[in-house]
């Protein structure tokens, strides 16, 4: 079970978190966006091993998105920071 | 084996003697005996039958290690299957019974499947049985298995708890207890945990001294000091796994004594540091016919003598390659046996010395060569080492009790499922643990001594990582003399003689060079195609021994064959207290409606409806299900009925940014709706797909009340979080759930303005609040609201109060409506007349590929500037394909007949065959239309629809046929509604 530091609340444990994957920015406006351009946004993951870029919701807490830095391998984290 | 009971001390309490059962025999025990200790005490021989061959199996170990012992255990009301008798503690009352054999352990009628052991090799059943596994299945699975699950209920309870603190130390033993003492008198919060019944680790069976007590006693009294300095210390409590960040899952069994509130105790720990001080699990000899019962780890034999005053047998031979036999030899002569000592050695060890001085003979270079006695050791064959026939046999002994230690495997289970290393230590024969994580520490060793001042140490590192210095001297213990190094003995190099590497599973040296030679050189490949370490023990004896003899048949060294991946658990965790408390009622807790009594009160089937406890209907006596629901619809169509949408959701949206929030992230749009109105609007994901429907009410310029359906309402407000806070940050807009705060009840039907115009002070009239709109003001009194939206294709409102005045406006409005035959109605009645109207319910006819074009609901995407969420997608290729499945209407061609939900439409290609073009999603008999109606999701529905295209369904073989129609069957110009 992770030790997740929320940059709101301080350290708490994982299952007060919701995973939200990779960071995706939001192309647009939507019509200069080609169709692989926007399935590249829905789909694809770099599912990189080691450091991670990653974005947590502390759901059962404040509530509030952040950018979490962690090894997909040690899952040692080693930032995490307001938006 | 003639085993008995002692008058020596032990940990068992004699005064208190508790009856059980074995198999139906009444025997007696006494407090503190774990089951396995009772059984030996009263002579059971025969406990189990091994797991493939119905051998007949004794008890090998004393705790963990156990791999045969393996029993069915009945306290009252309470069952465990295949639970390790070893580690069972004995209770008045319980009646246990071995697995695996038919009519008992004894008298296996199975046991002629050891006769054609040569026909049941490694790989038998994939060999013999594949590819027509389904039709041999049946009757491998009859005779497969052990124990037996129970049908009824488990009574007893189980709880999950959690706790924090700076040092988690597993295992009370010299080492572990070290630890403890030295991180505590630094001041750190400690647990200290260990899986057997008392602390104390071997020092409770093993001769010592520490700090001058003898090392039982320092064990006690330690143990005593740190419990009342604050140390947590937790006996019989396995901490079974090592996950991320330092946490550890813990299983804490309650003993008999301690029993309160709840038997197993499931713990989540969360330490900052952890020393693990596991201790080491003693290996047995590999020799031919080692499994015959009264082959005993030389270990457990001390444990059975020590702590429960058991001698296993009268007779001993204890074959050795190791020093820590000697002990156990020494012991068993003092109790009265007589014993031989086997000693792999070519060297007679300074150990021995002990063994000598009470006229034990030793014979050098020895090792056992054959065991003689079907069920139950009777004699014992000794000869070389190195022998290669059994015929150079040198002395024969008659035997109850073989002894055994094949050296000694550190218990390194939690520190390589925390990923650390092992290393092949050729001077002890052993794994031994290297690079601990660094939030982690290892201690121990076989030396007392040495044991006592790594313990010491590592409690130490622990302080002073966190910031605090040790104070204290370690204990102090005898020093001893240096251990001779023992001998590396994986196997007798006897041809054709079975000789169990794994007991548990039947795995001899046969079939792990039968693996070898198929080339399952892989050890991971090995443990799949033998079984070897699976099961209930994980290999906790045979694992070692059985890549060893994998290194030997495939010429590697040990430390190339490596070991298979260690993961949790160590030892079987009870799944009820995986489950804790969260079973029955409080699985899922039921969310309960504000008016929940008043519902009760008219004896509503209440059911489950996605966390929230609903009524279905309203059933009168003599009545059915379906008449009621029918009876139910009737009255809303012609009459008026009540309906408690209390749990329909809704969120507050607040903020002069609100408007362009919400038509961001709404499909429908939202910024031209003026307040006071309601629109119907979709949610779609960034995928395009619809997330969920509800209607959106702009109660003032920048306030709204979002309605989504009762079980999406945390999803949603989690949805629209998401997007304010990750896209639309610099939106001046806030929202939260006020779904509890509100009561709401539909006033639904024709006769419905009649009933609530006299109790508000809102105008109904159909110019004020048509259909569609809202207005705040107050019903019988008090604040609320009251909107005009309608899922019946009535004419309808919805008020809302308070949650507080719920149970008083349910009464009112019966009251009030009593003279107009005001019915309440409940979810199966609501649903059916929301499919009379063609409405949609989210998840019901939706899926997760459903856009709001296959809906019908295509205009936002041509008029909306915005881009909205999801937008994009419905631009892409697939969502403009024009064969999409559809929402269609479908009325069966028999009209009695409602069709299955799921059921198929299907057309015949061109080849012949059925192919499925969609599915029913909702079907009904409609009372308005007094006939069976459908709703579906169908590949270019809409055409069917308009064509009137007859299709066919297609439900388990069974075809029917249906007329496509569009999907609105009552009242499609929407009069009632508006009126
Ligand atoms: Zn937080």
């Amino acid at each position: 079970m992770l030790l997740i530091p929320c940059p709101w609340c301080g350290p708490r444990d994982e299952p007060e978190f919701t995973y939200g994957g990779e960071p995706a920015v939001r192309p647009g406006p939507a019509a200069d966006i080609s169709d692989a351009q926007w399935g590249g946004y829905l789909y694809m993951r770099g599912n990189d091993k080691g450091p991670h870029r990653e974005i947590w919701c502390h759901s059962f807490g404040c509530g509030q998105w952040f950018v979490l830095e962690r090894d997909t391998v040690t899952h040692a984290i080693f930032s995490a920071r307001k938006p | 084996m003639t085993a008995r009971r002692l008058d020596a001390a032990g940990v068992i309490d004699r005064a208190r003697a508790l009856q059980f059962s074995w198999d139906g025999r009444p025997l007696t025990g006494f407090v503190g005996d774990t089951l396995a200790s009772a059984l030996l005490a009263n002579n059971v021989r025969i406990v189990g039958r091994s797991f493939k061959y119905h051998r007949p199996r004794g008890i090998f170990g004393a705790w963990a290690e156990e791999p045969n012992a393996i029993v069915d255990v009945e306290n009252g009301d309470s069952q465990e299957p295949d639970a390790r008798a070893t580690v069972v503690e004995l209770r008045e009352g319980m009646a246990a019974r071995g697995v695996n054999a038919r009519p008992d352990v004894a008298h296996d009628r199975y046991a002629a499947i050891d006769w054609l052991h040569r026909f049941l090799p490694a790989g038998f059943y994939y060999k013999t049985f594949f590819p027509d596994w389904h039709r041999y299945e049946p009757r491998i699975r009859a005779m497969a298995g052990l124990g037996r699950v129970a049908t009824t209920p488990d009574a007893r309870r189980f709880e999950t708890r959690s706790a924090a603190c700076d040092l988690l130390v597993v295992g009370a033993g010299a080492a572990g207890l070290a630890a403890a003492r030295a991180a505590s008198g630094a001041g750190l919060s400690v647990i200290l945990a260990d899986d057997r019944i008392a602390p104390g680790g071997s020092l409770r069976w093993r001769d010592g001294m520490i700090d001058d007590q003898p090392a039982a006693a320092w064990a006690a009294a330690t143990a005593e000091a740190l419990a009342a300095q604050g140390v947590r210390v937790m006996p019989h409590t396995t901490v079974f796994g090592a996950y991320d960040h330092t946490t550890f899952g813990l299983l804490e069994r309650r003993s008999t004594a301690a029993v309160g509130w709840s038997e197993d105790r499931l713990w989540h720990v969360r330490a900052r540091r952890a020393v693990l001080a596991t201790g080491a699990i003693e290996r047995p000899l590999v020799f031919p016919d080692n499994d015959r019962p009264g082959v005993m780890s030389a270990d457990a034999v001390l444990q059975y003598l020590r702590l429960y005053a058991v001698l296993p047998g009268t007779r001993a031979v204890v074959a050795t390659n190791n020093d820590s036999a000697y002990a156990v030899a020494v012991a068993l002569r003092l109790a009265g046996a007589e014993v031989t000592i086997a000693e792999a050695r070519a060297d007679i060890p300074p150990a021995a010395r002990a063994a000598f001085d009470r006229d034990i003979r030793v014979l050098a270079g020895s090792t056992v060569l054959g065991v003689i006695g079907r069920d139950g050791v009777r004699m014992v064959d000794l000869g070389p080492a190195d022998a290669r026939s059994a015929r150079e046999a040198t002395l024969r002994v008659a035997a109850d009790l073989v002894a055994i230690s094949g050296g000694w495997s550190p218990a390194v289970h939690l520190h390589s499922q925390s990923g650390g290393k092992l290393r092949w230590d050729a001077a002890t024969a052993a794994f031994v643990p290297v690079a601990p994580r660094p939030d982690h520490d290892l201690a121990g060793g076989a030396d007392l001594a040495a044991a006592l001042v790594s313990g010491h140490e590592a409690g130490c590192a622990a302080a002073r990582m966190l910031d605090r210095a040790c104070t204290l001297a370690p204990p102090r213990a005898e020093p001893t003399a240096p251990q001779a190094a023992p001998r590396a003995l994986w196997r007798v190099p006897i041809r054709g003689a079975r000789q169990w590497v794994d007991l548990q599973n039947d795995v001899t040296t046969r079939d792990i060079a039968l693996a070898a030679r198929e080339n399952y050189s892989s050890v991971e490949h090995l443990k799949r195609y033998t079984t070897l370490g699976m099961a209930t023990d994980q290999g906790k004896t045979s694992n070692v021994n059985g890549l060893a003899v994998l290194a030997e048949e495939t010429g590697r060294a040990i430390a190339e064959v490596g070991t298979t991946t260690f993961r949790p658990p160590y030892t079987p965790v009870t799944l009820g207290a995986v489950a804790g408390m969260r079973h029955g009622a409080l699985y899922s807790p039921w969310r309960r409606l504000p008016a929940h009594a008043e519902h009760v009160a008219l004896d509503a089937d209440m059911r489950d409806y996605g966390s929230w406890f609903r009524p279905a209907c309203y059933p009168r006596t003599g009545e059915t299900v379906p008449q009621a629901i029918r009876r139910e619809a009737m009255a809303v169509r012609g009459g008026v009925g009540v309906f408690d949408g209390s749990s329909l959701g809704k969120i507050m949206v607040c903020g002069a940014d609100a408007a362009q929030f919400l038509n961001i992230v709404y499909y429908t749009e939202i910024a031209n709706l003026k307040p006071g109105h309601i629109r119907y609007a979709l949610l779609l994901r960034e995928t395009g797909v619809v997330q969920d429907d509800g209607v959106v009410a702009r109660l003032a310029p920048d306030r709204y009340l979002l309605s989504p359906s009762s079980s999406h309402t945390q999803s949603v407000l989690a949805h629209l979080e998401a997007w304010r806070q990750t896209e639309c940050p610099t939106l001046r807009v806030a929202m939260h759930d006020v779904t509890a705060a509100w009561a709401t009840f539909v006033v639904a039907g024709p006769r419905s303005r009649d009933i609530l115009a006299p109790l508000t002070d809102i105008d109904l009239s159909p110019s004020a609040l048509p259909h569609m709109a809202l207005s705040q003001g107050r019903i019988c009194g008090v604040a609320g609201r009251i909107a005009r939206v309608s899922f019946s294709g009535e004419r309808s409102y919805e008020v809302s109060v308070r949650s507080g005045y719920a149970v008083a406006m349910w009464r009112r409005l019966l009251q009030a409506g009593t003279a107009h035959g005001i019915t309440p109605y409940g979810v199966e009645s609501a649903s059916l007349l929301r499919a009379e109207k063609g409405y949609i319910l989210i998840g019901v006819d939706t899926d997760g590929l459903t856009l709001p074009g296959d809906l019908g609901m295509s205009s936002p995407l041509r008029t909306k500037q915005v881009d909205f969420v999801g937008r994009r997608s419905l631009l892409m290729p697939d969502a403009r394909r024009p064969d999409r499945r559809q929402f269609i209407g479908l009325l069966p061609e028999d009209a009695s007949d409602v069709p299955a939900v799921g059921a198929h439409a299907v057309t015949r290609g061109q080849d012949g065959r059925l192919r499925s073009i969609g599915w029913v999603t909702s079907a009904c008999h409609s009372p308005a239309l007094d006939r069976s109606i459908a709703l579906g999701m169908v590949e270019r529905g809409r055409g069917l629809a308009q064509a009137g295209a007859e299709l066919e369904l297609f439900h388990l073989g069974r075809v029917s046929r249906a007329r496509a129609c569009p999907p609105m069957f009552y009242d499609p110009a929407g009069t009632r509604l508006h009126d």
